[in-house]
């Protein structure tokens, strides 16, 4: 069962993985509180310029070096897009299509003029796209953990700033923050999250690493601090879920298989989680209508035996159903009530109000007033 | 210019067409991002379809295609009235997921099926006149390029005859709803466009392509009118110019067609950002600089004329006065003066200061309003 925590290859992909996923949750539960889930697509679209420009300066295919023109071509695509949005009439939607759609376009039409091949298959940068975990390596997986390190850290440190941008700019504009800055560092932090996970995840489907563990948190706690570690933890397992099967299997790559367990952790977050999840709610709702519909019967149960000569007088079943005007759940009602004791059903199968029943309207009248 | 040059041109203009005429609709609906999602979505349907059909050369491709675009645009909406994940977050994290089932479908085909992720992602362009029809021994030209006439005749179709319905329910969805025209018919009908569009625009030049051909083109036109048929005229301009800059680029580098299309588009964008008439960040930068040295003017001469006829009107029309009165250093104060005299507004004698009629009028109107 865990005879994969020894293979060598493995480990290092798990690791890595996991890595990625906990740096992409605690970034992406900003993004996704700001409203910004599309920012990492927008990023991890418009890295692939510096990729290509990276490779044509230094002519080297090592992972740093690339992954560094990738940050800063992410970096600049991210405030570009942010700051067209302001400076044009143009909406945050057009300005991150727009950006993520060119900066893709020159970064492929680089890359395969790089390579004198306008086949863009052969020019190696499908790997690019769906991502291959298993060409991490160890020493890959030390600089990923490192830098990623590093951004937690500045989350820690600037835990109240990210949170007060997260939750009310303009607040944070009025008591003296600065709030462009932060703004722009948490942009930067987010950044470095998609780039760390783009040789393994890919760039088409980073960003759903982004969206989906701080989705699936956000549906569990009203906290920042609880929804940011649930995030890292949903991140993490989706990471080394997705890497282990992928291994497993022959020729699937990475990035569909970790974003598949991110999204089945979404899917079960918004069905079961307590507070916000469907299933709950719904539940909720049918107890919240049965409740009201029990009470409605109860009241016009009382108003019958104050209009009748003998208050203990029973009514059929079909009466109670003409003056609720419902059809159904009326006999389930009724069965409530005489479960509470406050409705009594006579001999021959009709009903009338308690003593009980009676008290309580009363009571409750009195409240009211 | 070869036969197949300029086949592959009509190819991406008649493209690039199509996709500028339902695009504008999307920048101006705030919607850009769709495009993105379903331009990836259209995969899994195109698998699925593969899986039934085993052909890649069927219709059915086309419709199962283009239905996941609208189940994408569906499946969006879903989850956001689930008021569980906002909207940003809901596109986030559907097409990631319907696009990964197909990459892994696409994983465990046999290989040898000509059906790969980063063919419906990149397309080539290059390829496209090499399929070709044929009808009774006539070579009737390259498939792409009926199938996109095809779709640009519908598009048009589409825009010319519901524009009015089009117009109100994207200015105005209130009214639009108020007079009769459904805003969900026209969103759900849009969408429809759309995705027709992108399917079959991806085999030719690829989705990011479409994503870039979607709203580019309509982003640009949109700094450089406010008219809704100048935009689509506009648009579909720029989008056809970058269609034949890109394939030239292109030609010219050996490199991918539809990533010199998409940087085409994005030069055009960048031109009408800094030049447009009245939006441009030029037009812009000139117009708060004449405006501030109307404003500085305009405060001169009120200056003057408060103190016009006081027995300090002397001392308070020094022009060294005016550092203390208005705040004003050396330079700045010597140009406000050479530019206001420039105007007929003041007249100058030695160090003093004296309003013309001009100027008594701007200030009397600037000071009433």
């Amino acid at each position: 069962m865990l005879d994969w925590l020894s293979d060598y290859t493995l480990r290092t992909v798990a690791l890595g993985a996991a890595t990625i996923g906990i740096v992409s949750g605690v970034l992406g539960s900003f993004a996704v509180l700001r409203r910004q889930s599309l920012l990492g697509d927008a990023i991890s679209h418009a890295a692939l310029p510096g990729i290509a420009i990276a490779f044509i300066i230094t002519g080297s295919k090592s992972l740093p070096v690339l992954v560094l023109g990738a940050a800063i071509a992410g970096w600049i695509g991210a405030l570009l897009a942010l700051r067209l949005s302001n400076v044009t009439r143009l909406k945050q939607d057009a300005t991150l299509g727009l950006v993520l759609s060119v900066f893709f376009g020159f970064g492929l039409m680089l890359l395969t003029f790089v390579q004198r091949r306008p086949d863009a298959t052969q020019a190696g940068l499908d790997k690019f796209l769906f991502g291959q975990a298993a060409a991490l390596l160890q020493r890959d997986v030390i600089a990923m953990a490192v830098t990623g390190g590093v951004a937690l850290l500045l989350i820690v440190l600037f835990w109240k700033e990210f949170k007060l941008l997260a939750f009310d700019p303009d607040f944070a504009a009025a008591i003296g923050f600065p709030v462009r800055a932060i703004d722009v560092v948490l942009t930067t932090l987010l950044v470095v999250a998609i780039v760390i996970g783009l040789e393994s995840v890919g760039v088409v489907l980073m960003s759903a690493l982004v969206v989906a563990p701080a989705a699936a948190a956000r549906q569990w706690t009203d906290h920042l601090g609880g929804m940011v570690a649930l995030a890292a933890l949903f991140g993490a397992a989706s990471g080394i879920a997705g890497a282990v099967i992928s291994a497993r299997a022959v020729n699937v790559p990475t990035g569909p298989t970790v974003v598949l367990c991110a999204a089945s952790v979404v899917a079960v977050s918004l069905l079961f989680a307590p507070a916000r999840g469907l299933v709950f709610a719904r539940l909720r709702d049918r107890r919240t209508r049965r409740r009201f519909g029990a009470r409605h019967v109860l009241e016009h149960l009382y108003a019958l035996s104050e209009q009748h000569e003998d208050p203990g007088h029973a009514h059929a079943t079909s009466v109670l159903e003409a003056m609720t005007g419902r059809r159904a759940g009326v006999g389930a009602d009724l069965d409530a009530l005489e479960g509470q004791g406050l409705a009594q059903r006579s001999a021959d199968g009709e009903w009338a109000i308690t003593d009980a029943g009676r008290d309580r309207i009363r009571r409750d009248r009195q409240v009211e007033r | 210019m070869s036969a197949v040059q300029l086949e592959i041109q009509a190819i991406a203009v008649l493209a690039a067409l199509a996709c500028a005429l339902p695009g504008v609709f999307l920048v101006l609906r705030r919607m850009s991002l769709m495009s993105d999602a379903i331009s990836h979505s259209i995969l899994l349907g195109i698998v699925l379809a593969f899986f039934v059909t085993r052909t890649i050369q069927s219709p059915l491709l086309i419709v199962g295609a283009a239905l996941t675009g609208v189940a994408t645009v569906w499946l969006v909406e879903v989850l956001t009235h689930t008021r569980l994940v906002r909207e940003d977050a809901a596109i986030g994290l559907v097409f990631p997921v319907l696009f990964s089932i197909a990459v892994i479908l696409i994983s465990r085909l046999p290989s040898g099926v000509h059906l790969d992720g980063d063919v419906v992602l990149l397309g080539e362009l290059a390829f496209a006149p090499y399929e070709r029809w044929f009808a009774f021994g006539w070579d009737l030209g390259p498939k792409s390029m009926w199938m996109m006439s095809i779709v640009l005749l519908l598009n048009t179709a589409f825009v010319v005859s519901f524009f009015k319905e089009l117009k109100v329910a994207t200015f105005d969805p209130g009214l639009a709803a108020a007079i009769g025209i459904s805003p969900v018919v026209v969103h759900y009908a849009l969408m429809s466009v759309v995705s027709v569009t992108a399917v079959a625009a991806f085999d030719a030049v690829g989705a990011v392509l479409v994503v870039a051909l979607m709203i580019a083109p309509p982003s640009t036109a949109y700094l450089l009118t406010d008219r809704l048929r100048t935009m689509l005229v506009l648009s579909a301009a720029a989008s056809a110019v970058s269609a034949v800059a890109g394939f030239w680029v292109a030609h010219w580098l050996d490199a991918s067609i539809a990533g010199s299309m998409a940087t085409a588009a994005g030069v055009l964008f960048a031109i009408a950002l800094l030049f447009a008439p009245e939006r441009g960040l030029i037009a812009a930068a000139r117009l708060r600089e004449r405006q501030r040295w109307e404003f500085a003017h305009t405060m001169l001469a009120i200056h003057l004329f408060n103190h016009e006829g006081s027995p300090d009107a002397e001392q308070e029309s020094g022009i060294d006065h005016l550092g203390d009165s208005l705040r004003w250093d050396g330079g700045f104060r010597e140009r406000v003066v050479a530019g206001a005299s420039r105007r007929g507004l003041i007249e100058r004698s030695g160090e003093f200061l004296r309003l013309t009629d001009a100027g008594r009028d701007l200030a009397r109107r600037a000071v009433v309003g």
